[in-house]
């Protein structure tokens, strides 16, 4: 067995993988953390405080380890959904029933449920520990646009399945767009746009249409929703992800008493 | 479980006693923390809530909102607000406490000494995602997602409702023009909240649980998420039925249960009711008594603010910083106060010019 194992760690295809032994060393830890990249994101040290689960809650990571989900099985969900008013339902239906193992629509829809709380519950931790003060501010900031994307990501999937729950829950969710200051035709400001006597602001042309592709919920909305949701935001977000992990370590690692 | 308990839990959960109860509930777990986090108190309250469900239960209206698949979640995030609330003032107790006697915080003690990321942090992760994976494919394999009946733009649902994390905002529109509950308020939600890290100046309390060294942004942080967030998001899951009326939570959704709405303005209280007049003709006449208030409300307050309670605060953190704070604090209050003024005293607007789009 041992003679087994050390020709397999022997070898030169393990060694072109891992520079280092088993990380039961200081040495090997810090190689094991250093010469992986996605362990790397983390410091070879860390405060002991930082690390206990009754500081962070590990809701940060948890959110990420969420994402993460969303992005493999919302992978698959893309195999077999079609994003029309004609097939989207359908689709929803026929992945539950004639699909192998076919959970990965209720692992998506809860794990987005999941994340929208975790985002929340790490902000809350954030803020009890004081974690966004000097110097962390601006990370903090990075925190509260991930928190708007993550919401953003979770309303337009929630369009997706194409039944009465989804489009009137979006429906309800966008028609406040309507009365946005002078780009909506029923906010205040929209009369004074124009010249003339020609309006500018019509149903036909404000931030609500062009959010949703027409006047009410329908098949153009079903397609911008579908590209934002499974490309936009995903993109926006995991850049903003990078940004923040390299802030946490730039600002010091997890915060702790100065 | 006994009648007489679900009539009392619905009479409760009316918009008035619910907003006082819950109120009152942050400010004597605030007040009293040093007693109420104590591990004995903190498990028989959780024991006790977990009967209720368990109780509760049964009841079939109760059944049928909390066991609607979406609203899953909001029990999840119901018992961890209430877990990490716990959690986290008790640490600031037991810090408060080594401070006071002079020694230093629990993160301050550990921290001095600093330990391997292998195998120290990584395991923690480990197991965290390990389980997290298990609750995932549990819940997934026991609980389906939602699918209703295909789309249609020519039947409404009633209640129509927004994803659950939104409904706070949805119960903003009752009480507000759509363009202040829609846009206004998210944007001075999102503004407020990147405002925060540079409008507390105060140094303390960074890295370690307190509540003794600030006070005050821990208050107004857990009124402002707890309180105004939360708290909207449960009473829009399960007390806000069909019409969009109020239902206790042993309640049938009955879509016929009519709420009297006649809600008046401001301005027919001065007028026609106090007066005895008819409303002027001119708006911002007849809004004059709504118009002084709010700009006395604006104004004013954070002027009296700064010379009396404030006065500490506005000299740490400088003009600007004060009245941003100011600015983003009387918004805040502004909205539980609407709430109960239209519960009361049925009011509608403050001030309410349709014509200017300017309805408060
Ligand atoms: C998609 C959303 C987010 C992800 C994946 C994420 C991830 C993380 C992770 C993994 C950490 C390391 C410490 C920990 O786990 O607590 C962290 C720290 C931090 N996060 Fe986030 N976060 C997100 C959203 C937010 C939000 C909404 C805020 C605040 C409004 C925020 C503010 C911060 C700050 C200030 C730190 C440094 C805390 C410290 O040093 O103790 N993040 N984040």
């Amino acid at each position: 067995m041992d003679k087994i194992l050390s020709y397999i760690t022997g070898s030169q295809i393990w060694k072109s993988i891992f520079r280092h032994g088993y990380p039961d060393t200081p040495r090997n830890r810090t190689l094991a953390v250093l010469s992986n990249v996605v362990l790397h994101l983390h410091p070879v040290k860390v405060r002991r405080s930082g690390i206990r689960l009754s500081y962070t809650w590990c809701m940060g990571g948890l959110t990420f380890f969420l994402f993460l989900i969303e992005t493999i099985t919302g992978l698959l969900l893309m195999f077999y959904y079609r994003p029309t008013a004609e097939l989207a339902l359908q689709d929803i239906v026929a992945l539950r029933e004639h699909v192998p193992i076919g959970v990965m629509r209720e692992v998506h829809r809860w794990s987005a449920h999941l994340m929208v709380i975790t985002v929340w519950l790490h902000m809350y931790r954030v803020f009890l520990t004081g974690s966004y003060k000097p110097p962390r501010e601006f990370n903090w900031n990075v925190g509260v646009i991930l928190l708007v994307i993550t919401l953003l990501l979770s309303f337009t999937g929630y369009l997706l399945p194409w039944d009465q729950l989804a489009v009137w829950a979006i429906t309800v969710g966008t028609n406040m767009a309507r009365a946005t200051p002078f780009i909506g035709h029923e906010g205040p400001g929209a009369a004074l746009v124009g010249f003339g006597g020609l309006q500018m602001v019509h149903a036909g042309d404000d931030v609500r249409f062009g959010l949703l592709a027409g006047r009410f919920v329908g098949e153009g909305a079903l397609l911008r929703f579908y590209v934002l949701h499974c490309l936009g935001f995903p993109l926006v977000a995991a850049s903003l992800m990078a940004l923040h992990f390299w802030r946490v370590r730039k600002d010091g690692g997890i915060s702790g008493p100065l | 479980m006994p009648q007489f308990l679900k009539d009392l839990i619905d009479a409760a959960t009316a918009p008035i006693p619910y907003t006082v109860l819950t109120t009152l509930l942050l400010g004597a777990v605030l007040y009293f923390r040093k007693i109420l986090t104590h591990p004995v108190v903190f498990t028989a309250v959780s024991v006790l809530i977990t009967l209720f469900f368990v109780l509760a239960f049964k009841d079939p209206n109760f059944n049928k909102i909390i066991t609607k698949p979406d609203n899953v979640p909001i029990l999840i995030l119901i018992a961890t607000i209430l877990f990490f609330t716990w959690l986290s003032l008790r640490r600031a107790v037991l810090n408060d406490e080594r401070t006071k006697r002079g020694e230093p915080t629990l993160e301050g003690e550990l921290s001095k000494k600093k330990v391997f990321t292998w195998p120290d942090l990584v395991f923690t992760e480990f197991i965290c995602m390990l389980l997290f994976t298990a609750l995932l494919m549990v819940w997934s394999i026991e609980i389906q997602a939602p699918i209703e009946e295909a789309a249609s733009q020519a039947r409404t649902p009633n209640p129509s409702k927004a994803p659950w994390y939104f409904l706070g905002l949805q119960e903003m529109l009752v009480y507000f023009d759509p363009w202040i509950a829609g846009v206004l308020l998210p944007s001075f939600i999102v503004v407020g909240l990147m405002a925060i890290p540079y409008l507390d100046v105060n140094p303390k309390g960074n890295g370690y649980y307190t509540f003794e060294e600030r006070p005050f942004a821990i208050s107004f942080f857990m009124v402002g998420f707890l309180l105004l967030w939360v708290s909207l998001v449960i009473m829009g899951t399960f007390l806000r039925g069909p019409n969009w009326s109020f239902f206790g939570p042993f309640e049938y959704w009955d879509p016929h249960k009519l709420e009297p709405m006649v809600s008046i303005n401001l301005s027919e209280y001065f007028w026609v009711k106090a007066l005895g007049k008819y409303l002027p003709a001119n708006p911002i006449v007849r809004e004059i008594p709504g118009l002084l208030m709010l700009g006395a409300y604006f104004v004013v307050v954070p002027v009296i603010c700064a010379k009396t309670i404030f006065k500490k605060m506005l000299a740490e953190m400088g003009m600007v910083r004060f009245y941003i704070f100011m600015h983003l604090l009387l918004w805040t209050a502004l909205v539980p106060m609407k709430m109960v003024l239209r519960w009361t005293i049925n009011l509608k607007y403050i001030v309410g010019i349709p014509e200017w789009f300017l309805n408060v």
